[in-house]
């Protein structure tokens, strides 16, 4: 169908710059992934995973879900029913969604639902729980569930009545294009796109017949949890790279997540299949307390912001994280985003980024570029304890790992037909 | 009147278009210049500032309309703005990629888009990475200096062969040194800008050789290297035929100094047949060979690098001169001496160079009188019976140089200068007058020109500098000695040759740099103002020969 790699990455590259998603609502993840309505399922981040080769907060995060869905009273409980094989894990990714960190959703959470308008496809995500003690990094106290449960029952209905009331729901991609111009690169920040979301959303919010107590506790959670948009974020990177690897040709990487175990790309000429590689482990700053020898391995779907171009590759466009994330000051941002230029073929044009003389973000992430420069795609992270239970204990930086751009470097080579 | 015209598909903002056109503005040729995107806000605005042109109608807001207000119509100026706007969005472009800031690269084809006047290779990386990369750089048409050593020698030829082959020039590898276009390439000297070009095959060869020219007050032009194998058999001065070729079309290179060990023989006979070839004097050093003969037509050969330098000197001040003065080729010389040994010296000097033998007798002091040129002695008894010597005396010389208005067969004449206790007050009075009279005489197309050579000191009664201000001040050139003074008087009257248009060597007017391996190469590159982009090299796939192949493969 396409002459050559190149035709068919640029066919990539024009479909990932034509695709507009756009939030149209937010609905139970049963009804978003129907999956999830019958037995026990468990959505995760990352390659498939299984209980035992689990990390500590995806662990607690299963535990959590457990209990948040009733499938058991007690921890024990839920500790025996994961053990006994009684809960089937599914990566988020095979059912067009994603989630952060853990990943962990369940039937009755709410998911976000994000429609590409142009080519018709949706993506789904889990709602940003704030931060502190939170699921997705593996906590799973009465707090935390309770939080899940207001979750539920009145953010998500509410959130979900004011998306309804635009045309065509909230247009993301305007949004993004200014709040990276105001510093942010979507994954360690998106103040600015979180802030532009509750002014977007105020108005139809107003109109809602909720009571004013309600309604203020809806306000108060978004106008404090800085991280909201993170989570549509990559909603919205799953949309465009998901559209991108129908196109089913070329070198372009459509997904990179990881489980705590593995780090795994997808690649658009090679289907579904999997490449991975033994996770590497966040570097960064730590809150008060904690140190690097707690940090858990790399883990999450959010990598996503990543294969999209933006997150670690648009660091330039957030010096107000830099230092937080470990890269440095502004000089080492634009070192960082200059360096990812490198292996990515193209410049998105619509999100044009101030502080890199409004080059575009980078797109299009080609696995022969990492194998032929060893440069592989920096991720900017939050960092989860290695135990479950305790949440976030820092920020940081991570390497995707080489190997899994080699492997299916050989495996396309392979199916090619090309030996050395 | 509003010329105008459109630059389609180049979106900039309006502050860097103000900028522009401020600057623009300011250009003599016009009275000014109106530059912006071409946004239906824009063009109303150029329409009510009385900048319309129809032309604009055609406009989108993607492309930059330019209209012009002048009154000249000498120029077109549509051309010059046009030349103008090209290099402000340049300067923008680059000022863009980052000011002071290094900038890098970690891809050969990233490299050349940061820098798309790339025209040259640096190359300081693993010698058995360099060929490689030396024929990525060479594919893209870019010159190469291979720093690096330890390259195969089939690979040299293989690179050197398909340089050629493009008109371009690998220097190296193991070329430690060249300086082009001003631009300082690995180790190298800063050196003051002259007409010397300089080839050689060693790197300290060649900063001896530039630093020696520099002290005797000339400069350089370019220092191209070519490594120490290009004159081997094998290799067979590829290079070397290709650094003659680039100066010989350097205009501002009057002299070709070269520096090599003695070239294989095979070698030899193209390299000599080469710089015969080249209408520009040349000093060869093929250092460790005694040279057999110190001159053979257009090539000097010498023995030690000092010389070199002192021969290329010496010609670099006789060029340099000679084309300052008018044309009096196919004239004659007259050499009109006080001093019986300086004539002596002047008629062997000319004798030589016009390959004829000296005069056996000297009869009234003439020392030479062939094919019409004559260097006269007027110490010679004849001229002295009765009267003080000419070096007491100069009327009898200012008598002949004044006669010259008459002989307009003569276009050169040779004067001596000479002065301290016993000599005349001051001896440039007289020359002076004898050729303002001789000069009134003459029509403006039949120019005479007097060389002249000073002997004495700076601490003589007459001051060897005062005198040497007075020639000048009477248009008298004054060169440092006889031999000098001869190179220049049969440069002179020597026709110049027509020459055949020849091939264009952009590299030598201006050097853009990617610089792979060492990074203070690229930052003594940034700092002397010469474009570079330093690419931080690392081996394909980390040096993984079957994925490296797979990416070929995969392109």
């Amino acid at each position: 169908m396409y002459k050559s790699i190149n035709e068919a990455n640029q066919a990539i590259i024009d479909r990932i710059k034509e695709a507009r998603p756009h939030w149209i609502g937010v609905i139970p993840a049963k009804e978003a992934v129907p999956t999830l309505q019958q037995g026990h399922k468990l959505l995760h981040a990352g390659p498939p995973m299984t209980w035992g080769d689990m990390t500590g907060p995806m662990k607690g995060a299963c535990i959590g879900a457990c209990l948040f869905e009733g499938w058991a009273k007690t921890e024990p409980e839920a500790v025996a029913l994961l053990a006994n094989h009684q809960v089937e894990f599914i990566p988020c990714h095979a059912v067009n969604s994603v989630g952060p960190m853990g990943g962990i959703t369940s039937a009755n959470m709410p998911m976000l639902v994000i429609e590409n308008i142009t080519h018709g496809n949706r993506a789904y995500c889990n709602l940003n729980e704030g931060i502190g003690k939170v699921m997705r990094f593996g906590a799973y106290s009465e707090e935390v569930l309770d939080r899940h449960r207001w979750m539920r029952d009145s953010l998500a209905p509410a959130l979900n009545a004011a998306v309804k009331r635009f045309d065509k729901g909230v247009d993301l991609t305007a949004l993004m294009a200014q709040a990276i111009t105001m510093g942010d690169e979507f994954h360690q920040r998106n103040i600015a796109a979180s802030a532009l979301l509750l002014r977007t959303l105020s108005p139809k919010l107003a109109l809602l017949d909720y009571d004013k107590a309600q309604m203020a506790k809806i306000f108060e959670f978004l106008s404090v949890t800085d991280q909201f948009f993170l989570n549509l974020a990559m909603a919205y990177c799953k949309a465009v790279m998901d559209s991108a690897a129908t196109i089913k040709a070329g070198t372009i990487v459509t997904a990179m997540t990881r489980n705590g175990k593995d780090f795994g790309i997808k690649v658009s000429g090679l289907g579904d299949q999997w490449f991975t590689a033994p996770v590497n482990t966040p570097q960064g700053l730590f809150f008060t307390g904690y140190s690097q020898d707690e940090a858990n391995p790399d883990m999450g779907d959010s990598a996503i912001t990543e294969t999209f171009g933006i997150g670690g590759a648009a660091m330039v466009a957030a010096p107000g994280v830099t230092r937080f994330v470990g890269a440095g000051g502004v000089e080492a941002a634009l070192e960082t985003s200059e360096e990812m230029s490198e292996i990515y073929l193209e410049h998105n044009p619509l999100f044009q980024i101030p502080s890199w003389n409004f080059q575009g973000c980078c797109l299009g992430l080609d696995v022969r570029r990492v194998v032929e420069t060893g440069i592989t795609p920096l991720i900017n992270t939050g960092i989860a304890h290695k135990d479950a239970g305790i949440g976030q204990i820092g920020a940081g930086t991570v390497r995707a790992p080489l190997a899994c751009f080699e492997k299916a470097l050989e495996a396309y080579a392979k199916k090619m037909n090309i030996t050395e | 009147m509003v010329q105008a015209f459109i630059k389609k598909g180049s979106f900039q903002d309006s502050v860097s278009l103000m900028l522009i056109s401020k600057k623009l503005s300011n250009l003599e040729e016009i009275n000014e210049v109106s530059v912006m995107m071409g946004t239906p806000a824009n063009k109303s605005l150029l329409a009510e500032t009385g900048f319309w042109n129809d032309m604009f109608n055609e406009a989108t807001p993607n492309d930059i309309c330019v209209a012009i207000k002048s009154d000249n119509s000498d120029v077109d100026v549509v051309n010059l703005i046009s030349e103008q706007l090209e290099n402000a969005l340049k300067n923008i472009a680059q000022q863009q990629q980052g000011g002071a800031r290094l900038l890098k690269a970690r891809r050969l084809a990233s490299a050349e888009q940061k820098l798309p006047d790339a025209n040259l290779v640096l190359i300081s990386i693993a010698g058995e990475y360099a060929a490689e990369l030396a024929e990525q750089a060479l594919q893209d048409n870019k010159n190469v200096m291979l720093f690096s050593d330890n390259v195969a020698l089939q690979d040299e030829i293989k690179l050197k062969q398909q340089a050629t082959a493009k008109d371009l020039i690998v220097m190296g590898p193991d070329c430690g040194t060249a300086i082009i276009a001003g631009a300082p390439l690995a180790f190298s000297n800063v050196i003051p800008k002259g007409n010397i070009g300089v080839i050689g095959a060693s790197g300290t060869g060649i900063q001896e050789v530039i630093s020696q020219i520099a002290l005797l007050g000339q400069g350089i032009t370019q220092a191209i290297g070519l490594g120490g194998r290009d004159l081997s058999a094998e290799v067979g001065g590829l290079s070397a035929l290709t650094a003659l070729k680039m100066l010989d079309a350097d205009d501002a290179t009057q002299v070709l100094t070269f520096v090599s060990k003695p070239p294989a023989d095979s070698v030899r006979m193209n390299i000599i047949h080469a710089m015969q070839q080249i209408h520009k004097p040349i000093v060869a050093l093929f250092l460790g060979a005694k040279a057999e003969h110190a001159q053979e037509g257009n090539l000097y050969f010498a023995n030690t690098l000092d010389e070199a330098a002192r021969i290329s000197a010496q010609l670099a001040k006789v060029e340099s001169t000679a084309v300052t003065l008018p044309t009096v080729a196919n004239k004659s010389i007259l050499g009109l001496y006080t001093g019986g040994t300086l004539a002596s010296e002047a008629a062997m000097l000319l004798a030589d160079a016009l390959k004829v033998p000296m005069s056996k007798t000297h009869d009234k002091g003439v020392m030479l009188d062939v094919k019409g040129h004559k260097i006269i002695d007027l110490g010679d008894d004849f001229y002295t019976v009765g009267r003080p010597h000419p070096m007491i005396d100069p009327s009898i010389r200012e008598q002949e140089i004044a006669d010259l208005g008459n002989k307009s067969d003569i276009g050169v004449l040779l004067v001596d200068v000479v002065i301290g206790y016993g000599a005349n007050a001051n001896p440039v009075e007289s020359i002076v007058a004898g050729v303002e009279k001789a000069t009134k005489l003459r029509s403006k197309d039949n120019p005479l020109i007097t060389i002249a050579t000073v002997t004495g000191s700076e601490q003589d009664p007459q001051c060897r500098s005062k005198q040497i201000e007075l020639l000048k001040a009477a248009g008298i050139v004054v060169m440092d000695n006889l031999p000098e003074a001869i190179l220049l008087t049969m440069k002179l009257i020597t026709p110049k040759r027509q020459e055949a248009k020849k091939q264009t060597y952009p590299l030598l007017d201006k050097v853009s740099v990617i610089n792979a391996g060492l990074r203070s190469f690229a930052e003594d590159l940034q700092s002397s103002g010469i474009p570079v982009v330093h690419y931080q090299w690392a081996p394909i796939a980390g040096g993984n020969k079957k994925l490296a192949n797979i990416l070929k493969k995969l392109q």
